[in-house]
């Protein structure tokens, strides 16, 4: 059972070979760039709503953190896409992956702190110390302020990681669990076939939300900085 | 009137459907398997999918969901080593 619960997190591979670039590459399959003057139905779709998550989320921000629009989009299409990909039966979810997660993270965060040093240094070093903090405080408000900004990119790739993996793990035991009761009772076993239903609209949800978060507090970050 | 012969086509350019059964394998073996013989087989076959079914009109929902339909069937085809052990075992 063990073995079992975990299989679905280990890298796919045919014949040794590693088949995870393709699967990182096929939601590309899936949107296509228009290429006349009236696109089709599905790529007014796409393009619809392509437009209105810019524009949502790129209201906030200034001259030079637009600059940021085309990653930032990217982003949350790729984290989007792929864990709604994820949910389908016998489908692998890269973004379960603790690795790709830091390698999202990491230097997006550090970009937005690079940035935020070379364009405006003094105000990046006054949001270590919040205003208004007694004296005797500083130095350990200090020395907080700076975990927490190390922290960020780490946080932001186990949130990532922990929510897609529990989320798949539930699914995963539940549905075992309904199976097994179906031979012992059939009412438990209903109970338990609604609560999985719930569980996958949950999942949905969180498929999509947990996209929009970590776009959001990388714009969060840009913002901060630009 | 002059009985025209009819032209022959070379093997390698026949469709499938014009193939006779017994030179099936011999116009397998024509195929180009180089690498960018097969990007050009694998090209030529997303343009054909995608210029039938999602470049039109009114697309709707079945362009995207045959291909979804084809990512699922690829996937259980990649893990059937794992789940094969599952299928007559009593307790999970």
């Amino acid at each position: 059972m063990n073995e079992n619960l975990f299989a679905p997190f280990v890298c796919p591979t045919i014949m040794g070979l590693s088949t995870l670039p393709v699967i990182m590459l096929f939601p590309c399959l899936i949107f296509s760039t228009p290429k006349r003057w009236l696109p089709n139905r599905i790529q007014i779709l796409q393009i619809w709503l392509i437009r209105l998550i810019t524009k949502q989320m790129m209201s906030m921000h200034n001259n030079i953190g637009r600059t940021w629009a085309l990653m930032l989009m990217t982003l949350i299409l790729f984290i989007a896409t792929t864990n709604l990909l994820g949910l389908l039966p016998y489908s692998f979810t890269p973004t379960t992956q603790l690795s790709m997660n830091i390698s999202m993270a990491i230097p997006l965060w550090m970009g937005t702190v690079i940035l935020g040093f070379r364009n405006k240094p003094k105000a990046s070093l006054a949001h270590f110390l919040p205003q208004g903090t007694p004296t005797p405080l500083i130095p350990m408000l200090i020395i907080i302020e700076t975990i927490s900004l190390l922290i960020q990119p780490l946080a932001l790739a186990v949130r990532l990681t922990a929510n897609i993996t529990a989320g798949h793990l539930l699914i995963h035991l539940i549905g075992s669990a309904a199976l097994a009761l179906m031979s012992i009772n059939i009412l438990l076993s209903s109970v338990t076939l609604i609560i999985l239903f719930l569980l996958t609209i949950l999942e949905l949800a969180v498929a999509l939300i947990q996209a929009y978060v970590f776009t959001l507090l990388v714009s969060l970050y840009l913002h901060d900085n630009s | 009137m002059s009985s025209q012969t009819p032209l022959s086509v070379p093997l390698r350019e026949q469709r499938l459907l014009d193939v006779k059964l017994q030179q099936v394998p011999s116009w397998i073996m024509k195929w180009d398997f180089s690498p960018s013989g097969i990007m050009k087989a694998v090209r030529r076959g997303y343009d054909a999918y995608f210029n039938k079914y999602i470049d039109v009109k009114k697309g709707g929902i079945g362009g995207v969901t045959m291909v979804l339909a084809g990512y699922i069937l690829l996937n259980y085809c990649t893990a059937y080593k794992e789940l094969k052990h599952d299928r007559w075992r009593k307790y999970h």
